[in-house]
């Protein structure tokens, strides 16, 4: 079984973090309010984002605090997934947990216009840019990460270890 | 045939706790944990999810401390409902570490507490758990599956960082402290230059710095994207220890040939106050290209700064001064011992009596939690972090970092000052 998204780009640059995703001052607010400030340094994203669209973005996405409600926002946006330069560490490392699709691409800036489709093959870490018809290949992540993704999440992981230590 | 390299703290640390031989930075590894710090912006939710899938319990409820410190004192009855549960669930948990409401900042509390001790691998729900490596510990952050996760199993994965190692020369002069030695750094190396790295520093003026000072540093090293950030366990870091543990600690550093990716040195001596502009830490600049910026509030606090030390450099700045007319002067210790050493030696009175407003001990606006917020169009300096857009309150205000002498100056003035200028004796 392997996991392929398609979606359209929404491009971000360098250094977005966490605070953006999860803005402190939406924290506990209804999530028709925390809709829209996540991600308001975009100017079109808040009011444009459809269900499904993607993220390209630059260097350290996710910089910044270690709040799990950032890649959790994304995904409750239904953001498909980000495919960035590179990522703050605890972003990375909070997406795969909650089986969030990441993958870090070098040259994934300049590959993407905004509005582009894109399609990751998170599997095989692969991006192609459905617009132009091109392809460039990520990061691979360990066998043991994708299998946490593959299972839904650390806590789908826990819950079948924990099944099997039982029986 | 070559000598094999040797290991960096990081290495040794991860090797250890993963009970290998050896670990080459790159390697995925799984790690059994030795301390987890949990804080009221992610222990209820973590708990939580262990017990949406039936788990009630913790691998060693000895090993887990948990701190009440982003929201206190409650600030909504939906907040103090929250904290509630956390005394509840520390019970039920057999969490005997447990410190609530105006004991302090988690970053504080920790190493005040002897809870962080060299040659550990520690993991702390917060992005700024780096600090713990002041005392030569590997510490880091993750978030709230994660901690739910290793609350229960008592470890996790690992990639084994390359270590960059920041060589520490010179003397810092006077009203220059250690976090204008980071901002410096950060302007030099900006904030990509640690990402999935840990940083070790080192050097004669490392070797003497304080705890305090080293605190500071390890802490903002996560703005450089620092994943563990260290200073090799000395005799300082025994005798802040001692004082704090009866639990045996060792001097600890890297090994003698341990490889680094990369070396940067800096001279202290030539760091001058320095400031980070909205919207990012290293945006940075010296002091004097900010002087006509207006502030419409000024803060020392936060895990960053707002040690004792940090208090008592303010307040010999602000000693028979006033707080300007039209600029709020917000002081918030970092924890209750440091509130109790500051009233003792005179620090807060100074502060007081030029017109400081005093906060309980924990993170206060920091993250626009707490009480101290900005408002829209406002201007604040900070001793803190992170001045994102939006961290520290409206999405429309401007935050400005730096060290808490030039707060306090800026505080005198009612805009970002030169905190030299105010030192006893002068500029000299
Ligand atoms: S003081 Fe600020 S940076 Fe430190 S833990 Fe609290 S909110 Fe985070």
């Amino acid at each position: 079984m392997s996991l392929v998204v398609r979606g359209r780009a929404w491009k971000f640059g360098d250094d977005i973090n966490t605070d953006y995703m999860a803005p402190g001052f939406v924290k506990n607010q209804p999530w028709e309010l925390v809709k829209k400030a996540i991600l308001h340094v975009h100017p079109g994203f808040t009011a444009g984002f459809r269900p499904g669209d993607v993220i390209v973005a630059g260097e350290n996405f996710g910089c910044g605090s270690s709040r799990e409600a950032a890649p959790a926002n994304l995904k409750r946006l239904e953001v498909g997934c980000v495919v960035a330069e590179s990522f703050g560490r605890i972003f990375l490392r909070n997406s795969i947990a909650i089986a969030f699709p990441v993958l870090i691409c070098k040259g994934i800036s300049r590959a993407f216009e905004e509005g582009e489709q894109l399609e990751l093959d998170f599997d095989r870490s692969l991006v192609k840019n459905l617009t132009r018809g091109t392809e460039l290949a990520g990061t691979p992540l360990p066998p043991e990460l994708v299998r946490i993704v593959a299972a839904g999440g650390m806590m789908q992981l826990l819950k079948q270890e924990a099944a099997a230590a039982a029986r | 045939m070559a000598a094999k390299a040797g290991m960096t703290m990081a290495e040794r640390i991860l090797a250890r706790a993963a009970g290998r031989a050896r670990v080459k930075p790159g390697e995925f590894v799984t790690a059994k944990v030795d301390l987890v710090m949990a804080n009221d912006a992610q222990f209820p939710q973590s708990c939580k999810a262990l017990e949406d899938i039936g788990l009630k319990k913790v691998f060693d409820p000895d090993r887990i401390v948990v701190v009440i410190d982003h929201w206190v004192p409650a600030n909504t009855p939906m907040v103090a409902e929250m904290h509630r549960g956390i005394r509840a669930q520390v019970k039920e948990l057999g969490i005997r570490h447990f410190y609530d409401a105006g004991v302090g900042i988690e970053h504080k509390v920790i190493p005040e507490k002897g809870h962080a001790l060299p040659g550990q691998l520690i993991v702390g729900s917060d992005s700024h758990s780096t600090t713990y490596g002041a005392l030569g510990a590997a510490s880091t952050g993750i978030g709230l599956t994660e901690l739910a996760y290793v609350m229960y199993t008592g470890k996790l994965w690992f990639q084994v960082p390359p270590t960059i190692r920041f060589n520490l020369t010179g003397r810092l002069a006077r009203g220059v402290s250690p976090k204008d030695l980071m901002l410096a750094l950060l302007a030099r190396h900006t904030t990509q230059v640690a990402q999935y790295k840990s940083v070790e520093f080192g050097g004669p003026a490392a070797a003497a710095m304080d705890m305090e000072g080293r605190l500071t540093l390890a802490n903002i090293s996560s703005e450089m994207g620092a994943k563990f950030s260290m200073f090799a366990a000395d005799a300082t870091t025994l005798a802040y220890l001692h004082a704090r543990t009866e639990a045996p600690v060792h001097a600890f550093g890297p090994e003698d040939d341990a490889e680094y990716e990369a070396v940067h040195g800096i001279d202290c001596s030539t760091v001058e106050p320095q400031v980070a502009a909205p919207h990012k830490p290293d945006n940075v600049k010296n002091v004097s290209e900010f002087a006509s910026v207006r502030v419409d509030q000024a803060f020392i606090g936060s895990c960053t700064n707002a040690h004792a030390g940090d208090l008592q450099r303010a307040a010999a700045i602000m000693k028979g001064r006033k707080v300007a007319a039209g600029t709020r002067f917000l002081v918030i210790p970092a924890s209750h011992e440091v509130m109790v050493e500051a009233m003792k030696n005179g620090s807060l009175a100074v502060l007081v009596e030029a017109g400081a407003m005093v906060g309980t001990p924990g993170c206060g606006p920091c993250a626009g939690g707490s009480t101290g917020v900005l408002g829209p169009g406002e201007t604040g300096i900070a001793s803190t972090n992170r001045n994102f857009k939006g961290r520290g309150g409206s999405t429309e205000s401007f935050l400005y970092l730096a060290s808490p002498e030039t707060v306090a100056a800026s505080a005198i003035e009612g805009r970002i000052a030169d905190p030299r200028k105010y030192l006893p004796g002068g500029m000299q």
